[in-house]
């Protein structure tokens, strides 16, 4: 460990604690996302289990001060199962008053408050919305807290007095250090990994690293040293499944799990995309792996970033896009026509709040219906989604293994919460993935005269012939097809033929994914609570501690959502109620009920955050 | 990378080897079938094996192309031809690409992706047969339309200022830029071949009549009476010279051009010489778009206005690649699971 005093006072005692909710919050530039990352990343490593919910607002730097700039990062970190970011925090660090006016209503009573005093002066309690002359932080309103007040800006001055080069902006830079020390403290760890951090980023500016990690350790010194601080915490080791773990966000698992198909496939792998939030952070990622012969295209707009996927598709490559809703519904035409070219490609949505631009940092399941009936024609694809960060490994994997092995474009579908959400993962081993079988046709047949673009085999699959294959030419297009030989053909019956043979060939893709498991509870039962994508965790506390209560229920989560799993109808009616959480306002409730005529109940929340614990727990209850 | 099969003594291709067993469904008379043939004419001349060449098409009257080539190709979807051949071409650098597009479909509902596409220089063959006219849809004005143009959609007049698409695509820093016509076969060949042959992308625009909604818009520029005067041929390093007698030139006087007589002392060492390479000429030459029915004004030029070299986006695309390999070796995805902050519970 760094240099750090060991002189404890006498009165000091260390806590052990089964279960922390923390929530930094403060203005947008206040630097509280990477604060929370670098929390996350220490509790990570000491094998504590843990899920994180970051919060920020759509403007990059909102007015300073104002409740539209407050950021927050949320950790939820335990020695027992973790599966939520949790519904109420324990401890709230604000680093002004509108972070503290925003988020007190989301701690627990007795909860601390840890505040930057200095954010709290006329101008932030203006900016705040405060009446003139009222402090929350004088006027009594907070004694259901435990408030720990410290001057974050003047210790973090003074600690950099010996740095003459370094102007108060720049030194007012290294608050979130400040705060992150303090935690440190308070929470016995190290400060190993954050200072190679810093190095990582700071290495070829001295002076800027020396600052961060004199003012990191100065935070954790002031916990240690000064005696107003006497109680110091700390989590154990969670008892997760043995293995190898590491910390993992939905976005980074996402590029990873696309990695992780192209090199088991065998096929180069094109991203053509569009930046949009939140799915900008997986263009990022994958443009830094070009030594595994990722290529990625920044194209003009969102039609031109599927459009030039479906072109590297045709090409032989897997084609991949991603967006967010709006420019899914740019990418709508596109999609059409690789459902009629019958080429892989995978369409990665990560949901925000609409409609129009909406809510772009705000998480939603809204584009379900989208993705199931928003396109012209009748036009069926896959739709498959994920249930948490880590869980956008193996389901974009599962995605572009049915792309391929179906011939068909997939929609994936991923949310802001889970994108930016981090849990520790136990990570695979490439040798342990399940193989995608790409084939190409590279000749002529016995027999064969002619290449039939549009032949099928037992899964309804036409060859995949890219060109640059001898004997091979041909031509495709998004006018219908004329069976077997791909010419373009206006007949009637043919077009029912076509239409019929498109659907059925995405149906019995159900053939080839694994039959739905019911995720905790019995199989047969009062309730069944069904979710899809992100409000996984929540269901699973909620239903996990509603068991605990002798309650007859159980929860499924699906993750294919088109086809559905073989078993699903049987599923369904083995319960006398179904509900169905969805952050939106009932769109997979509105599919169960009309392909299974069951009289499913949704359960909605349309605020941009997720579904809580105990919302869902109450609303179970009054169906048991 | 996928392989190729690229046999080294290829059998002796001829045109007809590049027709399709479709039924060609254009409008009898329509200027789409010339350029068809003169594409199936120089494609055995290219020296690329048949396999090797893909021809992607938007929408419209021209899209239908890839059907009757017997080579692979795509028929996409309304505008975006161009977005499909650049995510080709980066994955598949060794095919050649064809792009075969309207005015409608490049101009205006694919505007975006066409600029794009010469701004990175993917090394494509861009063709736009521009006939001035919507025909798909039945005889609505285009985005190279005339101002005034009565149509099913302007039945006053058309409001809409045309573009011009030589001096947009040079506004794009296209790489390289001709202009060919569907009546003059041989010079239609010509400007084809130097498409293929320029490493870059090649935006050729191709005046194509569309005998049923815009018969006859481009004429004056065709036609045998009226053709020596109203066009002018560009040659790399011959003199701007023009007339039924090539009696006439073009000189530059001081920033401007002017058209001179040359019966009038003045000598063809006086006129511009035309120079591909020089992008301040083609600016001016890009500009010779003037009405024809105005008094004083300049002929229509036809040829290679302007042709340069630089970095082609799939050559650039594959280096990264090599030197991120090169630098860090190829990639190990246990490593990259891994990642670099690890623990492990027992």
């Amino acid at each position: 460990m760094a240099a750090v005093k060991k002189n404890l006072p006498m009165n000091r005692r260390e806590e052990t604690l089964q279960d922390v909710v923390i929530k930094f919050a403060g203005d947008s530039g206040d630097g509280m996302q990477l604060t929370g990352q670098q929390f996350t990343n220490n509790t990570a490593m000491l094998g504590i289990d843990l899920a994180t919910f970051p919060d920020f607002p759509a403007e990059i730097r909102a007015p300073q001060g104002t409740l539209p700039g407050v950021s927050g990062f949320q950790l939820h970190f335990s020695s027992d199962k973790v599966y939520t970011p949790g519904d109420l925090c324990d401890v709230l660090v604000a680093m002004n008053a509108a972070a503290l006016k925003v988020n007190v209503k989301t701690l627990k009573p007795g909860g601390k408050i840890i505040v930057n005093t200095d954010g709290f002066d006329a101008k932030n309690l203006r900016l705040a919305n405060f009446p003139e002359g009222v402090n929350p932080l004088e006027d009594g309103s907070l004694d259901a807290y435990e408030v720990m007040r410290i001057d974050v800006t003047k210790l973090t001055r003074e600690s950099l007095k010996d740095f003459p080069d370094l102007g108060i902006k720049e030194k007012d830079r290294a608050k979130n250090m400040f705060v992150l020390g303090f935690i440190y403290w308070m929470y016995s760890r190290s400060l190993d990994n954050t200072i190679t951090f810093l190095k990582e980023k700071f290495g070829k500016k001295a002076n800027i690293l020396d600052s961060n990690i004199k003012v990191l350790q100065a935070g954790y010194n002031y916990g240690d040293t000064t005696e107003t601080f006497t109680s110091r915490y700390r989590v154990e080791k969670a008892k997760m499944s043995p293995g190898n773990y590491r910390s993992i966000m939905g976005n980074q698992a996402l590029s990873f799990g696309l990695i992780a198909a192209a090199q088991k496939s065998g096929l180069p792998m094109f991203l053509g995309t569009y930046p949009i939030t939140p799915a900008s952070d997986i263009l990022h990622d994958l443009s830094k792996y070009k030594n595994f012969g990722i290529r990625t295209f920044q194209a003009e707009d969102e039609i031109a970033g599927i459009t030039a996927s479906i072109g590297a598709a045709y090409g032989g490559s897997i084609g991949v896009t991603t967006t967010s809703g709006p420019g899914m519904a740019l990418k709508t035409e596109a999609m059409g026509l690789a459902v009629m070219l019958e080429i892989p490609l995978i369409i990665i949505n990560v949901q925000r709040g609409g409609p129009s631009t909406g809510l772009p940092t705000k998480t939603e399941q809204s584009d379900l219906m989208q993705a199931y009936y928003g396109r012209n024609g009748e036009c069926p694809m896959p739709v498959i989604s994920a249930s948490t960060p880590s869980d956008c490994f193996s389901a974009i994997y599962e995605a572009v293994r049915i792309s391929i092995e179906h011939m068909t474009p997939v929609i994936f579908l991923s949310d802001g919460y889970i994108a930016n959400g981090a849990e520790p993962w136990k990570y695979p081993q490439s040798a342990d993935l399940p193989p995608i079988n790409a084939k190409f046709k590279t000749e002529l047949g016995d027999g064969e005269l002619k290449y039939q673009p549009y032949i099928r085999d037992e899964k309804l699959v036409r060859p995949w012939a890219v060109p640059g294959t001898k004997g091979l030419e041909h031509r495709i297009g998004g006018l219908e097809k004329q069976n077997i030989t791909g010419n373009v053909n206006y007949e009637p019956e043919n077009h029912q033929t076509m239409v019929k043979i498109r659907q059925e060939k995405v149906d019995m893709i159900a053939n080839y994914i694994p039959e739905q498991q019911i995720d905790c509870g019995a199989e047969k039962g009062k309730v069944l609570v069904l979710g899809w994508g992100s409000t996984y965790g929540a269901i699973r506390s909620a239903v996990l501690h509603l068991l605990s209560e002798g309650y007859e229920v159980s929860h499924a989560h699906l993750r294919y959502q088109r086809p559905f799993p073989k078993n699903l109808g049987t599923i369904l009616r083995n319960f006398e109620t179904v509900l169905v959480p969805e952050i939106n306002n009932g769109q997979l409730v509105k599919i169960i009920r009309d392909q299974y005529l069951v009289d499913a109940k949704p359960y909605n929340k349309i605020m941009g955050i997720p579904i809580t614990r105990t919302e869902l727990i109450e609303a179970i209850r009054k169906l048991l | 990378m996928i392989e190729t099969a690229n046999s080294p003594v290829a059998p002796v291709l001829t045109a007809k080897d590049f027709s399709t067993d479709q039924e060609v469904r254009w409008c009898p008379g329509c200027g789409d079938y010339s350029i068809l043939a003169q594409v199936q004419k120089i494609m055995p001349g290219l020296n690329v094996p048949k396999e090797n060449i893909v021809i992607i098409s938007g929408i419209g009257c021209s899209s239908r192309f890839p059907y009757y080539m017997n080579t692979y190709g795509m028929h996409s979807i309304h505008g975006r031809a161009t977005a499909v051949a650049s995510g080709l071409k980066a994955t598949r650098p060794e095919l050649s690409v064809w792009i075969v597009s309207g005015d409608g479909d490049s101009l205006s509902i694919g505007g975006n992706h066409t600029i794009h596409l010469l701004r990175r220089n993917f090394d494509v063959n861009f063709m736009v047969f521009n006939n001035q006219i919507y025909g798909l849809t039945k005889g609505q004005y285009s985005p190279t339309s005339e101002q005034q143009k009565v149509t099913k959609s302007t039945p006053f007049g058309s409001i809409d200022h045309p573009f011009n698409p030589l001096a947009l695509a040079l506004g794009a820093d296209a790489s390289f830029i001709a202009r060919s016509m569907d009546r003059d076969p041989k010079h239609l060949q010509q400007m084809l071949v130097r498409s293929h042959l320029h490493r870059g992308a090649s935006f050729l625009e191709i005046y194509q009549n569309c005998n049923i909604f815009n018969d006859g818009a481009f004429e004056i520029f065709t036609e045998k009476s009226t053709k020596p005067t109203e066009a002018l041929f560009l040659e790399h390093g011959q003199p701007l010279v023009f007339g039924a007698q090539q009696e006439k030139g073009i000189k530059i006087d001081g920033m401007r051009p002017v058209i001179v007589d040359l019966n009038n002392g003045v000598s063809k060492d006086d006129l511009w010489i035309h120079d591909e390479k020089d992008i301040y000429k083609a600016q001016s030459l890009v500009r010779m778009f003037d009405d024809p029915s105005v008094e004083g004004h300049f002929p229509r030029p036809f040829g290679v206005f302007y042709q340069n070299e630089r970095a082609c986006y799939e050559d650039s695309m594959k280096m990264q690649l090599e030197e991120a390999i090169a630098l860090k070796g190829p990639g190990d995805l246990d490593k990259l699971l891994r990642g670099r902050e690890v623990w492990e519970i027992v």
